[in-house]
């Protein structure tokens, strides 16, 4: 004993640092989620949280469940590859309610020329046109059906 | 007492090491979807970009992103002649609403879209002091909003320039891959709207994706590859001048 009375300020010092041990490790645990170190160095909840956002376009699959007769007649012609919400735009929730959220009616005149205007930096084998010179200010859908674009009866202009 | 220094310092890390696996806890399984399962990239056709801003627009929508600022988006490189050193690149409005003609129409013009590469070796998630971006167990790196401190680090690290700081939450932001759609067995906003194909997303750990075939027959690459990233977006058609 006479040797552990000698080393009793040690002892204190120890017992201080346990304490001070025990303190960090209380903040520790208030401080650091839960989830954190679940998968890695971060939030594991992040991963759900991330994952339940919404989404606004619903997706090909979801418009060709209703929507097969344009699937029919897309699949024939050039904008087969093409997705739906490409043209139409977000629709998440035409789908989750389609009867209320109703999509607009496209205007052919602005939409068209998006992909189609000539641009030296567009691949040389996609149709391109300068639509002033081409239509004269028609509207494109005034000759060409969106979903089949090419014009089988009348005479295509280049 | 009986118990010496020794015993005290070898209880004290058993003690650490017992309390940090207890915050660990045990990994859960999400319902329907095994992150582990997957191993997501993206596959870019240079030659099929028709630079028509539909990936942007659609990655806006479907992100939120504020005005002016860009989890993709297009650049248009003109190369004159033989200066594949210098070439003229520009992508007004992140080539959100097309590109006006070029000035200059008989050199090498090309389109190329570009996004946050997903690296499997990124230096934006080494940089972060806080763990608030990471790799998801399917290869996506992801940013944890709640946990983001704003410090720009990984805005600096990233040497593609994939990263901004959100002016309304003053957090880190970029390309998520849509882990919300993918999750759900979607695909990116993006490539959903892309309308030549021109992007798509990629599996690679899923057997039947294209990807494997397309790998074996094409010859592909990956934006600076000597910053040694381990970048996942596959450039097909890439030209050597762009950066």
């Amino acid at each position: 004993m006479k040797d552990l009375k000698d080393a009793a300020h040690l002892l204190r010092l120890a017992a201080l640092f346990a304490v001070l041990f025990v303190i960090f490790l209380v903040v520790r645990a208030a401080l650091v989620p839960k989830s954190f170190g679940r998968y890695g160095h971060y939030r594991g909840d992040a991963l759900a949280e991330i994952a339940a956002k919404p989404i606004a376009y619903a997706g090909h699959q979801a418009c060709e469940t209703c929507h097969s007769d344009i699937v029919d007649v897309k699949s024939k012609g050039k904008h087969k590859g093409v997705g739906c919400e490409s043209c139409h735009g977000p629709l998440a929730k035409h789908a989750d309610d389609p009867s209320t959220v109703q999509p607009a009616r496209l205007e052919t005149t602005s939409l068209c020329p998006r992909c189609h205007t000539a641009n030296a930096a567009k691949p040389k084998n996609f149709p391109q046109v300068v639509p002033e010179n081409h239509s004269g200010g028609a509207a494109c859908g005034s000759c060409h059906k969106p979903h089949t674009p090419v014009i089988e009866t009348a005479e295509v202009k280049p | 007492m009986n118990m010496t220094r020794r015993h005290f310092i070898v209880l004290t890390a058993a003690a650490a090491a017992a309390w940090d696996s207890m915050l660990a806890g045990t990994p859960e399984a999400a319902a329907g979807y095994r992150a582990s399962g997957h191993w997501y990239g993206m596959l870019i056709n240079v030659e099929e970009c028709i630079g028509c801003g539909s990936c942007v627009r659609g990655c806006q929508n479907e992100n939120n992103v504020p005005d002016g600022y860009f989890r993709t988006w297009v650049e248009r490189y003109q190369v004159a002649d033989w200066t594949v050193e210098n070439p003229t690149v520009d992508s007004p409005e992140g080539g959100k609403n097309g590109f006006p003609q070029a000035k200059d129409t008989h050199g090498k013009n090309f389109f190329v879209p570009k996004l946050c590469n997903h690296c499997a070796d990124s230096p934006c998630t080494q940089v972060c002091p806080v763990g608030a971006t990471f790799h998801s167990p399917d290869g996506v790196v992801l940013v944890d909003p709640k946990y983001c401190l704003g410090c720009r680090y990984c805005v600096q690290a990233c040497p593609y320039g994939c990263r901004f700081l959100n002016p309304e939450t003053n957090t880190a932001e970029k390309c998520s891959l849509c882990y919300h759609r993918l999750t759900k067995g979607l695909t990116t906003a993006c490539c959903e709207v892309c309308p030549t194909g021109a992007r798509q997303l990629v599996d690679f750990k899923n057997p039947k994706d294209p990807i494997h075939e397309f790998l074996k027959t094409h010859s592909v690459q990956v934006l600076k590859p000597y910053m040694a990233t381990k970048a996942k977006v596959y450039y097909y058609g890439l030209d050597g001048s762009v950066r």
